[in-house]
């Protein structure tokens, strides 16, 4: 009686009250190459994403992690197998999702302000309103006095911080993030998902966030999804991050835990490294 | 390389007054040749000054100035207008640009002066075939910037757009069209340059007004220094165009990364 209280406590109320906000069922993504044949990216691959989980998807550069992302994102068309956004089947662009880019994606016509009050603008927030609101978020991110800076006055980790603002001012319940420190010196790196880490656990969205870089993962993540070397990349490991939040990401890798967890992924990742390295290098 | 503003300024005057000087030696002594013929053929620097200060003085200057301004600003800006909707067109409908593409490159390898006298015949004397010339050399350089403009929308910026939720009329207006337009401006010294060679080119050709009008009846009579005269106007007047097209394309532009200063 108290064994079976305490079982259904520690897995039950989380896994039923946990709704899937993003689910990969099989899906494969194929390109149509010049030569007339197809380029099969991703292997059928299921994922699912719970809400207020943060996963990382970590994998050797070039592994088709990003176009399974664009997949959740409506931005791809997968070739088979279905995505559900929050229960229902996708089509068209994901309306529920933010996606902060690996490259610069501000419009540098704009200024950071306007960047930023875009994403209410279009969805009808008078532009007044839109603007005050976006310096509001600006400040979030530490960067209240450059709201009037256009993108190339800004710095790459500046620009970041626009777009993540740009992002979270339209409150999606999903967030897809491809590789968005990638560019970036380490400290700044650092400091950056520091800043995630706070603007997340505000109120805690379902993030899915894509990387190279086993440590960030670790950092950041509830759960990190391991991806095969590319063509027909596929998930090979799917480990959860037990370390306590709030984290320091600063000290956390001083964590024996942490070091323990990352030698245990790494294990598995180092071979798909090696594995893209000998196919790169035969073609 | 930095010269210091004065030190720039005092060799470009320098040069300036080295040509000038030149020109009056070679029209008034006997050095290269007679200075008869010399003065027939090339004028003198005092005589062309005494002349543009006789027009300015009179005021017959500013009606044939004012008539080419107006046929360079009807060519620039129903040509400008006409580039950015049909490069527009033509860069979001693949097929249409496929289908027109040899018909637009053929128009666009015609030299254009050929087209006056068809325009004269067309449009007659007036204001209307210069500006019709002008139209056809502004509207191609507008075209081709635009549709360029619109193609090379970065990829990025696009897809970002559509996950902020734009749909394809904002795509156009905050994406496309600022895109687009940057492209345009940028080749803004080209296409308003243009508007005046079409004007000009078009009076000189055949009109009752404008300063190809003026440069083209001082040379029916051998009036080298009505030429001449008109020539300098025509030039200063260029320059001061260019300069505030300089100064709308800072404004408008301010949001790209300046070059380095040259």
């Amino acid at each position: 009686m108290a064994l079976a209280a305490a079982f259904s406590e520690r897995s039950e109320p989380k896994l039923v009250s946990r709704a899937v906000a993003v689910a990969l069922d099989g899906v494969k993504i194929a390109f149509g190459m010049p030569d007339g044949g197809t380029y099969e990216a991703v292997a059928p691959t299921s994922l699912n994403v719970a809400e207020s989980e943060f996963v990382a998807i970590v994998g050797p550069t070039g592994c088709g992690k990003s176009t399974l992302l664009n997949a959740a994102a409506g931005l791809v068309k997968p070739a088979a197998g279905t995505v559900h956004i929050l229960g229902q089947p996708l089509s068209g662009i994901n309306r529920h999702a933010g996606y902060l880019f690996q490259q610069d994606s501000l419009m540098p016509w704009k200024t950071a302000a306007q960047n930023v009050a875009i994403g209410l603008e279009v969805g009808g927030v008078p532009a007044r309103d839109a603007l005050e609101e976006a310096r509001d978020w600006l400040r979030k991110v530490g960067l209240g006095a450059f709201g009037d800076r256009h993108p190339h006055m800004l710095s790459g980790g500046q620009r970041k911080r626009v777009g993540l603002a740009q992002v979270l001012i339209r409150h999606p319940r999903i967030i897809l993030m491809d590789e968005p420190f990638g560019p970036l010196d380490a400290q700044t790196r650092l400091i950056m998902g520091e800043l995630l880490l706070d603007l997340w656990s505000a109120d805690r969205k379902a993030v899915m966030f894509v990387t190279h870089d086993l440590e960030e993962a670790i950092e950041l993540a509830d759960r990190v999804v391991i991806m095969s070397a590319g063509p027909a990349a596929r998930i090979i490991g799917d480990y959860a991050i037990p370390l306590a939040r709030p984290r320091d990401i600063a000290e956390i890798k001083l964590d024996p835990r942490f070091v323990e967890i990352h030698r245990q992924i790494w294990h598995t990742l180092k071979e798909e490294v090696l594995k893209g390295y000998r196919q790169s290098e035969g073609s | 390389m930095t010269v210091k503003r004065e030190k720039l300024l005092a060799l470009r005057i320098l040069v300036g007054i080295g040509m000038i000087a030149t020109w009056h030696v070679v029209a008034e002594t006997s050095l290269v040749g007679d200075p008869l013929t010399m003065r027939f053929f090339f004028s003198t620097p005092l005589d062309v000054a005494g002349r543009i200060a006789q027009w300015l003085l009179h005021g017959t200057i500013w009606y044939h100035l004012g008539v080419t301004l107006l046929e360079a600003a009807l060519a620039f800006g129903i040509g400008s207008l006409s580039g950015v909707v049909v490069g527009f067109w033509f860069a979001r409908k693949p097929l249409v640009a496929a289908v027109f593409d040899p018909y637009v490159k053929a128009a666009n390898a015609l030299p254009r002066v050929v087209l006056a006298p068809i325009f004269a015949l067309w449009l007659g004397l007036g204001i209307w075939s210069k500006v019709a010339l002008g139209f056809t050399l502004v509207f191609f350089i507008v075209f081709f910037n635009v549709y360029q403009g619109v193609k090379e929308v970065s990829p990025v910026v696009l897809a970002n757009a559509r996950m902020l939720g734009m749909n394809e009329r904002q795509l156009l207006r905050h994406v496309y069209l600022p895109s687009a337009l940057s492209w345009m401006f940028s080749s803004l010294h080209t296409s308003v340059g243009f508007a005046m060679v079409g004007a000009v080119v078009g009076e000189y050709l055949g009109s009752a007004a404008g300063l190809g009008y003026l440069i083209q009846q001082a040379e029916g009579v051998f009036d080298v220094t009505g030429v001449f005269a008109g020539m300098f106007v025509l030039m200063a007047f260029v320059i001061l165009i260019d300069w505030l097209v300089t100064l709308v394309e800072r404004h408008l532009l301010s949001w790209r990364p300046r070059p380095a200063a040259t």
